[in-house]
Parts: C-alpha cells; structure tokens; sequence
C-alpha cells in the first residue's frame, strides 16, 4: 500500500489490506490480531502500529516523500492469512472499476497474465 | 485461449477473469482487445494480485467458488493449450539468431501440464465443492507461497517502484525493483516486468538488473520454471 504519510484512512486500510478492525482488534479471516488503543490517533490509523503488530514491513522513500506497507508476515508464513478470496478491485482497459466481490454467486477462475 | 474455455464454461456456472500484470496497461490492450473477451479482463498495474493471492509467475489461476471461498491458490493455469511452450518446440532454432536459440533451447524444458489443468476445471465445473481438486481452507492457505518478511518487503518495493515509474519516473523505480528481485527471486513476475522495459524482446542482461531470463532461469533449470500442479 502506497502512503504519503504514517497515518492511514481506516477505511483505505481496509479495503487495501482486507483487514478489518473490529473491536478485539485487526480480522482477517479467522484471524485476529490485538490493537493497542494507540492504532488510533485524531487523524486515523498509526500506520507504525499496524506495521509493527501484522508483522507488515514500511519501506521509506525519503527522496520522494513515499511509504509503502506491505503485506502481513509472521501469521500463516504464507502469502494467504486465510482462504476468504479477498474482495480486490482492478479497472478494465478503460479504467472502469471492477470488485471480484461482483462475481459472489458463481465459480471464478481468475487468470493472471501479461503481456510480457 | 481464455475466452474459448469461457464460452464453455460460463453457461455452466463458471466466469472467468482475467488480470494482466502490466505497469504499463496500454501493453496489455492488444491482447486484451484481440481476444475480444466477454468474461471481465483487468488491468493489475501494481501487480496486487501477487501480493494478494501469491502469484509469482504468470499464467497463475486462482479458483474462487460461489461463497468468495479461494479453493485453489495461485498455480501455474493453462487452459488445455500453451499455445507459446508449444511454438518453443515446433521453431527452428538454426534461422533464430545464437543468444535467442539459446535461450529457446532452455525454454524448451519448461514443463506444463495443459491437459491436466483443463481436466481440472472440467471436474470442477462438473462437481462443484465435491470436486476433488477443491481443497479445504487450510489446504488452500497451505498451499499458497511461502512468505517471510523478504518477500513482503519486496511486494512494497516492487509497489513503491511501478507508483514512480507511472508517475513519470522510471530511473526512480529501478532501485527499487533491484530490491523486490534481491529479496525475492523466485517472484518471475517482478523480475520479467522490471527486465521487459529494459529490454522487452530478450530479457537479457543488462547494466540495470543483475540478472536475465535466460540466466536466472538456466539457474534452476526451465525444468523448474512451473512446477507442477498436484492435484
């Protein structure tokens, strides 16, 4: 997840992640991490925090101002935390949104690719 | 290739969607356009499907039954056809230039498996959750890649780079792709993307990137390159 700042909208982090902060903590799945009542702050979510408890390594690009949070380690030692397909949304070649969550309801067999 | 099995399978309750991993979504419009898809067809620009669903080489399939359930992981997806391993075999290696036959001749042992792949979503459009190629929750997390903290910290490096290489600067992403290749070499997409804009019809060896197709897999052996789906 790309950031311009160490605070992050709880909403953005959730649908970037497919964590959920309920009140036991970050869910995922069957899996649910504690939070310390310091994850919040007056203008969101303390992106160290999450970092530092969902095992998520912050990358600082200082020259351009950037961070990026990537995924959770140290839960299943997989890239899946649990079998719940997460709910991502990619555009078409025109840019128009698509949520995998549309297909709920049907077999999907979703292809990676690419042109090279 | 996509688009045949869809017509197939969709009146049988089975969509298919595809994700290009592309930095560069225009690369992916040809093909996407030539296929003239029915099924959804995505752009994954910042490759967050490898990051999501631990993709690490292309083409990967995925399955996700009815409930949003992933009942298979990420693994190598052919759908009856490999179309490009098959044109490896049939080509002249005499009439291609010495540093491609060479890379051709190692390309010439990656094995796929299209038929059994092919069965396997039959089966599974058959049978539904009682398809024994559908594998339970705990299977299926089992399954997917192995992942510590290099491999998480190169899915940001690799992010952080296509964000400056879409932003206009490309020389700012290299550092970091350098990073997401070191810390995770055996991710193939994040090598081949990083190696496709510096030298698109190789991917040889370059002053940029430490390594190329045809030595990094000659590493492992192209027998190594997919491996092999169990069932």
């Amino acid at each position: 997840m790309i950031l311009d700042s160490l605070v992050v909208a709880q909403d953005a982090f959730e649908d970037r992640t497919g964590w959920r902060l309920e009140p036991q903590g970050a869910c995922k799945g069957e899996v649910c991490v504690p939070l310390p009542a310091e994850v919040r702050n007056a203008d969101g979510l303390d992106v160290r925090v999450l970092a530092e408890r969902l095992g998520m390594p912050l990358v600082a690009d200082e020259e351009h101002g950037l961070f990026a949070l990537g995924p959770e380690t140290g839960i299943t030692g997989r890239a899946l935390t649990t079998a719940e397909a997460p709910d991502v949304e990619l555009p078409d070649l025109d840019g128009n949104p698509f949520r995998l969550s549309n297909l709920r309801g049907r077999k999907v067999l979703l292809v990676a690719w690419a042109s090279w | 290739m996509w688009q045949e099995l869809r017509s197939e399978v969709f009146p049988r309750g089975l969509e298919i969607v595809t994700v290009a991993l592309d930095v560069d979504a225009e690369q992916a419009r040809p093909f996407i356009e030539a296929a003239a898809p029915e099924h959804p067809a995505l752009v994954d620009s910042a490759h967050l499907v490898d990051e999501l669903f631990g993709v690490v080489n292309v083409p990967n399939g995925v399955w996700i039954d009815e409930q949003g359930m992933i009942v298979r992981p990420a693994e190598p997806a052919f759908p009856g056809r490999s179309p490009v391993t098959e044109s490896f075999r049939t080509i002249d290696l005499s009439t291609l230039p010495p540093d491609i036959a060479d890379v051709l001749t190692e390309a010439r042992k990656i094995r796929t498996d299209p038929e059994q792949y092919r069965a396997m979503i039959d089966d599974w459009v058959e049978h539904g959750a009682r398809s024994r190629y559908v594998l339970a929750p705990d299977e299926v997390v089992r399954r997917s890649q192995p992942r510590a903290s290099a491999e998480a910290t190169a899915a940001a490096h690799f992010e952080l780079g296509q964000h400056l290489h879409r932003a206009g600067d490309h020389a700012a992403a290299i550092p970091h792709w350098r990073a997401a290749h070191r810390l995770f070499p055996s991710n193939w997409t994040y090598k081949r993307q990083a190696w496709n804009f510096e030298d698109p019809i190789r991917q040889g060896r370059t002053d940029v990137y430490e390594g190329s197709w045809y030595d990094d897999v000659k590493a492992i052996g192209a027998e190594n390159y997919y491996p092999p789906v169990v069932p």
